[in-house]
């Protein structure tokens, strides 16, 4: 654990990547106690520009909302929503790739054109289909979310299963009398973990992408403030204020940036021998 | 090259390439400072020069530090590399260009990886001469062609325009020597050629190496593991032992007198051809294979014809309780095949495997798990067969614990087993990589003795580790043989450990028993033709005659 800290430290991007994510993470807990207010509530007069006026560093949108307020609130969603959709398309994927590459013939045909199938529709088009049927709310949201990103998931576990599957210590597993659920749990995940993890933190970034473009689009939940929906409700005064849509733009660009780096250190670590080509 | 026949004799004096003083240094946090530490020899025209030694000793880092070729993060720190009247250590990246290939041409251990996949045979070789700006394109095709039919391959033309993967390993190996050879270098390195070959492939190639030499005038260095290769083509010997020189001179003073212990100890661990003498005493038959068949099917589609491979074809052989039968045959024999179809890895097309009358082929599920508890293997790969994220202790534990062992017990056992083995209970709680090969066999037959089994198949064991690390693993699987009781199916490419641990032996040719019988009636009075050309291309017999 000490030697996986140590290396993940030499990846200055990493390092930073960590910097962004823990000052989101702590905006989004400090969020209540920094603007107890509901960051809906008109709060002063519209169009302010940032630093204009105390208290309201970044301004107001055109309502007059605070946006810091509102910046602060929305990280919430964003963090959650990229997080559990993408434990929740882990959950999806993982299993559904580990059984088709470890039991292989019809097993696999069959889970293989099942993501196929996810696979053929343009994941955001798709999305945005079934957020707009369930109803835009968080749930539905993460749900779609996950709906759209497991197959890369299932693809990945297939193959790292695969190659697996046919190594000695898994055979020498089965000659001494593990069930294949027994292999797969203990002999198999283990060693796909490293390429799960990396992937899992990428993913995230993309989920983040997401929720803020269905936001942007007016498929956001309605009762809950976020990133990409104050974008969306400042695009059509962008030349008059830029910056209603600037820096919630620039919250979302950082906290992708931050995943992305993340998962970068993550696959340097966890594959030393990438790493050691790149230094 | 006109000179050098002039003056045959007074180059044989001079070394075209001599290592002095020569000192290699490791990354930060290697097990030792130096992988070559102040190694000095010198390669003579027409003469072959072996470096010997086990793995890790240095002997190819001393190769690559001639060609340059050092992995990163390792470099020379002292010393020269004289190629005539240069320093190959001091020359610049481009002028290295000219010496690779050109002045000194190197062979390969895995001639497969050492050929690009995606290009003819032909093409290859051309690249060499292109790569020095030499020839036109059809001058450069009719010397590989010439190249081709030097090193002995039966249809140069084909051989030309074949992918690498459509040639023998022998062939390919040729193939790869062809274009050592192709810049008429003054000096050849050889780093194990011919160890990921078959025994008699590995006589062939090894005469091609020493005509070709001779022909030629070149010196080689010739680097290998094997006392058998060193007795059947040293001139001089050059013994390495951790990075350092332990012991030179000429072949038949190193090899008839060792001096240093570390030689003695090597050449003491080389097994030897004699059968051992417990010959066949009437046993109670544990496990009766019948008329056994397994074929392989590859590709088939819609459009494509299925290739079957028979890979076993009808063996037939009864092994007695407490016995040790050998299978012996060259790669693609089938004796892998058949070791995997005992313990059911792989399912037996026909046939019967009948284990005291109930017969494992045809068990699906629980009943096949059952059986399968009496019947053990142990893995050929030491760093392949074991998880290199479970602990020893729990690896060891986990096929008793999946019959229903409590696993605390289990537990336990592991630790007492892993006594057994040589590893102290301590061993329980490291990870994989911790150990030495030597170290993993051992942990690899501690599993397969957890689940108590009455026989076990040691599918090449010992190929993949160094001859005293062998004869370690060999001494220690015939003492657990000898106190458990157990029954052991030994199958090897290697004829030597076959004849030192085996009561009876099959030699096993194209997936058929060419030969059964008891370790003297094989190796001493082999009845089947392709026995005999197995016995007599054995590197090093008459050495081994003469020790005797």
């Amino acid at each position: 654990m000490k030697d996986f800290a140590k290396s993940f430290a030499r990846n200055r991007g990493a390092v930073l990547g960590i910097v962004i994510l823990v000052l989101v993470l702590g905006l989004t807990l400090a969020a209540p106690l920094l603007f107890p207010r509901s960051p809906w509530s008109i709060v002063q007069r519209p169009f302010l520009p940032p630093l204009s006026v105390p208290g309201f560093p970044l301004g107001t949108d055109t309502l007059g909302r605070d946006l810091a307020s509102g910046l602060a609130h929305g990280a919430y969603v964003s963090l959650m929503v990229g997080l559990i959709s993408t434990v929740v398309s882990l959950a999806i994927g993982v299993p559904l790739g580990a059984a088709a590459g470890y039991f292989g013939g019809w097993v696999d045909d069959g889970l293989m054109r099942i993501t196929e199938f996810f696979q053929v529709i343009p994941a955001f088009a798709f999305a945005v289909v079934l957020v707009a049927i369930f109803q835009p709310s968080i749930t539905s949201i993460v749900i779609a979310i996950a709906l759209v990103s497991w197959p890369p998931v299932a693809r990945l576990l297939r193959g790292e299963v695969m190659s697996l599957r046919t190594r000695e210590f898994i055979e020498a597993a089965e000659l001494s009398g593990q069930s294949g659920l027994t292999i797969i749990w203990r002999q198999i995940l283990p060693n796909t973990l490293s390429p799960v993890i990396v992937l899992a933190s990428m993913m995230v970034a993309t989920a983040i992408l997401t929720e803020s473009a269905l936001s942007f689009m007016g498929l956001g939940d309605p009762n809950v403030m976020s990133w990409g929906y104050m974008i969306g409700a400042g695009r059509t005064v962008i030349r008059q204020a830029w910056w209603i849509s600037f820096f919630p733009g620039l919250a979302i660009l950082l906290t992708v940036l931050a995943f992305n780096l993340i998962g970068e250190g993550l696959n340097d670590v966890l594959n030393p021998r990438l790493s050691k080509r790149r230094s | 090259m006109q000179q050098s026949q002039t003056t045959a004799a007074e180059m044989a004096a001079t070394p075209v390439l001599s290592i002095s003083d020569l000192r290699i240094t490791l990354p930060e946090g290697a097990d030792r400072p130096y992988a070559v530490d102040r190694v000095s020899f010198d390669l003579f025209p027409g003469r072959i020069l072996c470096v010997v030694g086990e793995s890790g000793s240095g002997k190819s880092m001393s190769a690559n530090a001639m060609m340059g070729l050092l992995p990163e993060g390792v470099r020379a720190a002292s010393g020269r590399i004289t190629l005539g009247e240069t320093d190959l250590l001091k020359l610049p990246e481009e002028a290295m260009y000219q010496v690779r290939g050109r002045r000194i041409g190197m062979i390969f251990q895995e001639p497969m990886s050492a050929l690009n996949p995606l290009m003819r045979v032909s093409a290859q070789i051309e690249e060499v001469f292109e790569a020095h700006g030499l020839l036109g394109p059809a001058a450069r095709r009719a010397r590989a062609l010439e190249l081709l039919t030097e090193v002995g391959l039966p249809d140069p033309e084909r051989a030309a325009r074949s992918y690498p993967f459509q040639l023998s390993g022998g062939q390919r190996q040729r193939v790869v020597i062809a274009m050592a050879l192709a810049l008429e270098p003054e000096v050849l390195i050889a780093d194990e050629p011919t160890t990921a070959l078959d025994v008699t492939t590995q006589a062939q190639i090894l005469e091609l190496i020493q005509t070709l030499q001779r022909d030629r005038d070149m010196a080689v260095m010739f680097i290998t593991h094997d006392f058998g290769v060193v007795a059947e083509i040293a001139d001089h010997v050059a013994v390495m032992q951790l990075g350092r020189v332990v012991e030179e001179g000429d072949a038949e003073s190193v090899l008839t007198r060792p001096q240093h212990p570390y030689t003695q100890k090597l050449i003491a661990a080389i097994p030897t051809l004699s059968a051992r003498g417990d010959t066949a005493q009437a046993r109670a038959p544990l496990m009766t294979v019948e008329a056994l068949c397994k074929t392989y099917t590859l590709g088939g589609g819609l459009f494509r014809k299925v290739k079957r491979v028979e890979a076993v074809k009808d063996i037939s052989v009864t092994i007695g309780r407490g016995e040790t039968l050998g299978i012996v045959g060259e790669s693609g024999s089938g004796k892998s095949s058949l070791g995997r179809c005992l313990v059911r890895l792989q399912d037996p097309e026909s046939g019967r495997i009948l284990l005291e009358g109930e017969d494992m082929a045809a068990l699906e599920g629980k009943a096949l798990r059952a059986a399968r508890r009496r019947v053990q293997m142990i893995f050929q790969d030491p760093y392949a067969s074991l998880n290199p994220r479970i602990r020893v202790g729990r690896a060891i534990a986990d096929g008793p614990i999946a019959y229903g062992t409590d696993p605390r017990q289990a537990l336990e056992r592991a630790a007492e087993l892993l006594e057994i083995v040589g590893l102290g209970a301590g061993a329980a709680n490291r990870f994989p990589h911790e150990f030495s090969g030597g170290q993993r066999q051992r942990i690899g037959i501690a599993r397969a003795l957890a689940l108590e089994p009455e026989l076990i198949v040691a599918d090449e064991a010992v190929s993949a580790l160094d001859v005293s690390i062998q004869a370690q693993v060999l001494d220690l699987l015939a003492e657990l043989k000898q106190s458990l009781g157990l029954t052991l199916v030994f199958i090897t490419h290697d004829l030597r450990v076959a004849a030192q641990i085996c009561d009876r032996v099959m030699v096993m040719q194209k997936g058929r028993c060419v030969e059964i019988g008891t370790g003297a009636e094989i190796f001493e009075t082999p009845k089947d033709p392709y026995t005999r050309s197995l016995i007599e291309a054995i590197p090093g017999r008459a050495y081994e005659a003469g020790r005797a």
